[in-house]
């Protein structure tokens, strides 16, 4: 039926860079694994493998909310903001007010995905581009939280203005949340929910075609704006678990907590892109560039690199992934 | 440099013995998977314009682009002036004369830069020397006398965004001989131009013609390319069929050639009956754009909508699917009204439109041709509410590709790998899969081969056979003619005219889309 006579071989180069595409990403795992098991013997240890997957959770959780809205086209940058305001919210539930583990999870969830709808509103109806808007909104809700928390550290039996001590008290199950196992538990949960989400459901293909063609996904008929928005709510949803579960780890609300987390969501959300060649963002290709991140951090440390050097060797990997997808797209 | 021009100019490219510009010998080049050219013979002589004429995919593009040194892979001669020539890099073809005009005019310009500055691209990046002051008055100056030489009237200082496409395309032409330039290729230029607006391209190529440029003219429009080319080529899969003096050859045998089987009857006759008025559109207004439109299609009918470029018909066609936010009027379908703000009402009420730019607007071109087919109806192919049924998918993606003998390989094929046509096959496939009510075609045989196109009047005839009501947007006139009941006639976003296409003429309808013969 093809008028087009398939070639009988491909060149080697060519073979040998779709092979590199597909699994670049994951053999670069497998080799920092290798190498940080062989010059550290305690890498490999099942303590440190999970002491990995606890340090990459939180970011993988904000991750995954940004894949959503990249998917759409979009780009959320306000998640590290938001996951600061969370943080914020939650803890002084706890502490300022003494409310109960349900409540203060519950509000704090309310709370921020008016943080998504405001995106959304402002995305959707102004037609800014989404990165410049959400870089905005970065600033207002980053300051919002600072504000609420009048640019101190919330914790337990802290000063008030009044002069006396704080009385709340942390819930114990909170903290567990914070905890092994239930922290990677969640962490997993959140990518697999998302990655069916994506994957499986026409909800997820209608954000895949939106992203690839938003004027074309309209005259589809599909509601560009609903999923627009819809996308917004989950990446701010994420970024608000994120945020929580931050909390419940370390127990306080520092001054833009959240805020260090954005740019490793980003890198491990663009490394993602490269993933079995997917080409687009997506759940199980954003855990394993945070994987990748996470991997490199522990394994550096190890081998006692300063952390200061840290971030040339992440930018790097990024560099790295990002030369790999965008010179596909360019053939 | 051009010696031995008034020889070549007198005679035509295949007579033997002639010795002409540009000889192209045993061109053949591959990509991952295709065999794009199969040893292809080609030439033009100077001073004439050559038709290179193939249906989607036959590799007309592709011969131009190694013409042009876009690629460096291929096998095979080129001789320019009986000297082999060696063009593996754009700047090689470019320094021997050889320039491409591409058919989409908005990527090789830049719209925030003025007409003058755009014109002098080229000479602003290579030519300026140790030089980095640019001098404003030379540049417009020796802009406008290229413009000038060309009888191009568009002011150099005016920005590129503000031109219409035609004028985009003239500025174009005038930055490829601006420079030195032998061989001029021309890819679909008329594709997008109106009536007069080729009237005046042609008039630019028949001066270059006799500045002793050769012109390849790369169209699917045949009787314009009686009117200008002096010499035919036709392609076909990669091969080369057959190159003579264009005037040796009658229309239905180019198209033979083409095809490679003999054409049979381009319009499909299939008897349908017409029922009563199914969709009814009052006062229809876009500001700017609509004005006040009244229009019906009956159950079973296909309306057509002529006028010419820029009249409103792509206006008029968003405005009815809920594609603009200002249009206001009502629509009714079957005697009830209907509420559309958005083409996601369009669609839920039983609406289709197969949008004009197919690349921006039709197709998802990352995505898979199943994926494409099933945008608008995927809530069929789920199960426990949003769940995606692949299996169904697949199935009905299946059945559309036989259906429309779309070419490609599977369902999983990324839709940017298939030529236009199968392009368009994909992007109206995705409607009929939706089995609206009433289908909308803007432009649908736009950059479309004449095989595709056939097969595309056939669907339209079918759908209306069906019970459907169509409208049909087109600007080509013998389509208009060839396939509708009744004919509307757009004028300056106004429908000025309403005829029956049987009692009517191509000459007239053409006559009213120029706004004549109302009193």
């Amino acid at each position: 039926m093809n008028t087009a006579k398939p070639l009988k071989e491909k060149p080697a180069a060519s073979f040998a860079f779709d092979f590199l595409y597909k699994y670049g990403t994951l053999i670069t795992v497998a080799v920092l694994i290798l190498v940080f098991g062989t010059v550290a013997d305690s890498f490999l240890s099942t303590s440190n493998i999970i002491n990995i997957l606890r340090s990459i959770s939180i970011v993988t959780i904000i991750a995954v909310g940004l894949t959503v809205s990249l998917s759409v086209g979009g780009f959320d940058l306000s998640v590290g903001s938001t996951a600061t305001l969370a943080n914020a919210l939650v803890i002084s539930m706890f502490v300022w007010h003494g409310q109960q583990i349900g409540i203060g999870i519950g509000l704090t969830l309310l709370i921020c995905l008016a943080v998504g709808l405001i995106n959304a509103f402002l995305v959707i109806n102004f037609k800014i581009d989404d990165m410049l808007m959400t870089l905005a909104t970065m600033f207002i809700f980053q300051g919002v939280a600072m504000t609420y928390t009048r640019g101190a550290t919330i914790s337990q039996n802290m000063i008030m203005p009044s002069g006396d001590f704080a009385t709340g008290k942390i819930p114990t199950a909170f903290e567990k949340i914070g905890q092994v196992p239930w922290i990677i538990v969640i962490m997993v949960l959140v990518v697999l929910i998302v990655h069916l989400f994506l994957t499986y459901t026409k909800h997820g293909r209608y954000m895949y075609m939106i992203g690839g063609n938003r004027e074309a996904a309209a005259l589809s008929g599909i509601p560009v704006s609903r999923y627009r928005l819809i996308a917004y709510l989950v990446s701010a949803l994420f970024a608000t678990i994120g945020g929580i579960i931050l909390g419940a780890r370390v127990m306080t609300a520092e001054v833009n907590s959240g805020g260090p987390y954005l740019m490793d969501a980003v890198a491990a959300a663009f490394i993602g892109y490269s993933v079995f060649g997917a080409g687009k963002p997506n759940a199980l290709g954003t855990f394993v560039g945070a994987v990748l991140i996470g991997i490199l951090q522990n394994g550096l440390i190890m081998l006692s690199v300063p952390y200061y050097a840290m971030d040339i060797v992440k930018g790097s990997v990024l560099a790295l992934a990002l030369a790999l997808t965008y010179y596909r797209k360019r053939k | 440099m051009r010696s031995g021009l008034e020889a070549t100019r007198t005679r035509p490219a295949t007579e033997p013995g002639a010795a002409p510009l540009l000889q192209m010998k045993r061109i053949s080049i591959s990509f991952p998977g295709v065999k794009a050219l199969d040893a292809v013979d080609f030439q033009a002589a100077a001073g004439a314009a050559h038709a290179l004429i193939g249906a989607n995919g036959a590799g007309k593009s592709t011969l131009m682009k190694v013409l042009s040194g876009a690629y460096s892979h291929y096998e095979g001669e080129i001789w320019l002036d009986g000297r082999q020539v060696n063009i593996r890099s754009p700047k090689e073809a470019k320094d021997l004369g050889i320039q491409i005009v591409y058919q989409e005019v908005d990527t090789a310009l830049i719209p925030n830069l003025s007409v003058g500055e755009n014109i002098m691209l080229d000479r602003m990046v290579h030519d300026m020397g140790g030089r980095q002051v640019i001098r404003w008055n030379g540049l417009h100056q020796e802009a406008e006398a290229v413009l000038a030489r060309m009888n191009i009237r568009v002011p150099s200082r005016k920005l590129v965004s503000e031109l219409t496409l035609a004028e985009k395309q003239m500025v174009l032409i005038a930055r490829a001989v601006s420079k030195q330039c032998r061989i001029l290729v021309l890819d679909e230029p008329t594709a997008p131009l109106s009536h007069s607006e080729t009237e005046q391209l042609f008039k630019l190529v028949r001066k270059l013609k006799e500045d002793g440029v050769a012109i390849i003219f790369i169209s699917h429009r045949l009787p314009e390319l009686y009117e200008i080319c002096d010499d035919i080529t036709i392609m076909r899969d990669g091969r080369h069929v057959v190159s003579q003096r264009i005037a040796d050859i009658a229309q239905p045998k180019v198209v033979e050639h083409m095809l490679g089987a003999k054409m049979e009857q381009q319009f499909p006759h299939i008897e349908r009956e017409i029922g009563q008025v199914a969709f009814e559109a009052r006062s229809l207004h876009d500001p700017g754009k609509v004005q006040h439109v009244d229009f019906h299609i009956r159950k079973g009918e296909i309306v057509g909508l002529a006028g010419l470029v820029g009249a409103g018909k792509t206006e008029l066609c968003r405005a009815v699917f809920g594609a603009s936010s200002t249009s206001t009027g009502e629509i009714s379908l079957n005697g009830k009204r209907l509420r559309i703000s958005s083409p996601h009402d369009a669609v839920r009420q039983g609406i289709a439109l197969v949008p004009e730019e197919r690349r921006r607007e039709g197709v998802f071109v990352e995505e898979s041709v199943s994926a494409n087919l099933t945008a608008s109806v995927l809530s069929r192919f789920t199960k426990w509410g949003s769940w995606l049924s692949f299996g169904k998918e697949k199935q009905a993606a299946r059945d559309m590709i036989d259906q429309l003998g779309i070419k490609t390989p599977n369902e999983k094929a990324r839709v940017k790998n298939l030529s236009g046509g199968n392009q368009q096959k994909v992007a109206i496939g995705k409607w009929l899969l939706a089995d609206a009510d009433v289908y909308i075609f803007d432009e649908p045989t736009k950059g479309v081969d004449v095989g595709a196109k056939r097969d595309i009047f056939q669907l339209v005839a079918e759908l209306a056979k069906r019970g459907k009501s169509v409208l049909y947007a087109s600007s080509e006139l013998s389509e208009i003619v060839g396939i509708t009941d009744r004919v509307y006639i757009m004028y300056d976003g106004a429908i000025t005219k309403e005829l029956d296409t049987r009692a009517s003429t191509e000459e007239e309808i053409l006559l009213y889309c120029t706004g004549g013969g109302l009193t």
